[in-house]
């Protein structure tokens, strides 16, 4: 039993018909209980009042928009070192979620940003890095859609992948080379250290994590198994048109 | 190697059209932004680093799918995957013949724009220095773009869409270099970070380049 006998498309097609109801519905369960709880139940910050409540979705959707890119530069990996094509179908089946991840913490951080920094925008590190890393998905999915050939737009999407995570690191510290910016630090991590983030908004914001997590390996699952069932049926339409 | 760089310079000079029109691009941006922005000295002196590099950077881009697409299409790109040189050495010494006739001419014509916007005295050192350093990344990144793409029929806005993004470093630490340079500062931590993304993407994008150019040929 090892973790390669998923790159089989018959074996990925039962296991994750099972598995998909399941993470959809943590999804669904966490995402409903964390976002009430977080909107509705939670207090007003004394500061930012009920605008800190943005954080349930900004930050799940921010963590998910790299760890996305970072799934898909594994995936891609894969591909290019195993040639197994439910691999690379994943890394496709991902690239749109990641994107659109992206635009979440954008939109909501400029909600957020409107009434506290008093702008919409700023070119501060963190954004700036993170609206490049929004082009660099619509540059990937611009090279899939472009490529005919299913196989060769993989292999060159990967390697796009590759170089691109190379040069969005290098972004990401590039433009950290103006200012530190407005965007404050991380405070997750920093349970058990001063200025802690109150456990009132700790617990609901974990909740969220895991739903926005399970939301998107629910979405990469369903919209890989999509891919696969287009693949079958192109076999099957050229299978056809063989024996006419 | 050195016939192919020849003959990539010979092509670029005498079939006209496309790489002196790169120098003519970067003119014309220079002459419209004072148009659009106004003639103060003050405000184009400010902008003018952030203009000049944005400038080369598109005239770049300009003439990129040229490197590959032309070869591609007559099929000399064929004979020279077969031919006894690595395809890492063809990609790399494309790209060298690119930047001579691209980045070096912008590099070259960079001061005397750089007087029609204002930059003041001491930022022509560093606008050249930091061209100088910049523009072979934006060849050879160009070069991995322009390989991953050309099998797509009218590629070129697909591969703008693909290279912009990564131009991104090169493009803040060159214009920081020039701007540094302008007031004055010391310029030494973007010049040595710009070069190090040239020698950076020299070393690895030639490989990244022939292996989508070995994908496409296939």
């Amino acid at each position: 039993m090892s973790i390669w006998e998923y790159a089989n498309p018959k074996k990925f097609m039962q296991t994750s018909a099972v598995v998909v109801p399941w993470v959809a519905g943590l999804a669904v369960l966490c995402l409903a209980a964390g976002l009430v709880w977080g909107f509705f139940l939670t207090p007003d910050d004394y500061k930012q009042g009920s605008t800190v409540k943005i954080l349930f979705v900004h930050v799940p959707t921010a963590m998910m928009a790299v760890n996305a890119w970072i799934m898909m530069l594994v995936a891609s990996l894969i591909w290019l070192v195993r040639r197994h094509h439910v691999s690379a179908l994943a890394a496709r089946a991902a690239a749109p979620v990641g994107l659109t991840f992206t635009l979440i913490a954008l939109v909501t951080g400029a909600f957020w940003g409107q009434p506290m920094w008093g702008t919409w925008w700023a070119w501060d590190p963190r954004l700036t890095s993170f609206l490049i890393l929004g082009l660099f998905y619509l540059g990937y999915i611009a090279l899939w859609g472009a490529i005919e050939d299913a196989d060769t737009a993989a292999d060159l999407t990967a390697v796009l992948c590759m170089v691109g995570s190379v040069f969005a690191v290098l972004s990401r510290y590039a433009v950290q080379f103006w200012n530190q910016g407005l965007h404050q630090g991380s405070t997750i991590m920093k349970v058990g250290e001063k200025d802690p983030l109150d456990p009132a908004y700790y617990v609901p914001l974990v909740v969220c994590i895991v739903g926005f997590i399970a939301l998107f390996v629910a979405l990469v699952l369903i919209r890989t198994r999509t891919e696969v069932r287009a693949r079958r049926l192109q076999a099957l339409l050229a299978r056809e048109r063989v024996a006419e | 190697m050195r016939a192919l760089l020849l003959r990539d310079l010979r092509l670029a000079f005498r079939a006209g059209g496309g790489f002196g029109l790169g120098l003519a691009f970067f003119l014309l941006v220079a002459v419209l932004v004072p148009l659009g922005v106004g003639p103060e000295g003050s405000t184009l002196a400010r902008i003018a680093p952030g203009i000049l590099w944005v400038g080369a950077l598109l005239a770049c881009l300009l003439s990129l799918d040229r490197i590959f697409a032309l070869d591609f299409e007559d099929g000399s790109l064929d004979l020279l995957a077969t031919a006894p040189i690595p395809l890492e050495a063809v990609v790399a010494v494309k790209a060298a013949a690119h930047w001579l006739v691209t980045g070096l001419a912008l590099t070259l014509a960079a001061p005397v724009l750089g007087v029609l916007l204002n930059l003041p005295g001491q930022g022509h050192v560093w606008l050249v220095a930091s061209l100088a350093a910049g523009t072979p990344a934006l060849s050879v990144i160009g070069a991995f773009g322009a390989a991953l793409v050309v099998g797509v029929k009218r590629g070129g806005l697909l591969l703008s869409l693909l290279v912009l993004p990564l131009y991104v470093p090169t493009l803040v630490f060159g214009a920081e270099v020039v701007r540094r340079g302008a007031m004055g500062q010391d310029v030494a931590t973007p010049l040595l970070l710009l070069a190090g993304i040239t020698a950076g993407a020299w070393a690895a994008l030639p490989f990244a380049a022939a292996a989508a150019l070995r994908v496409n040929l296939r």
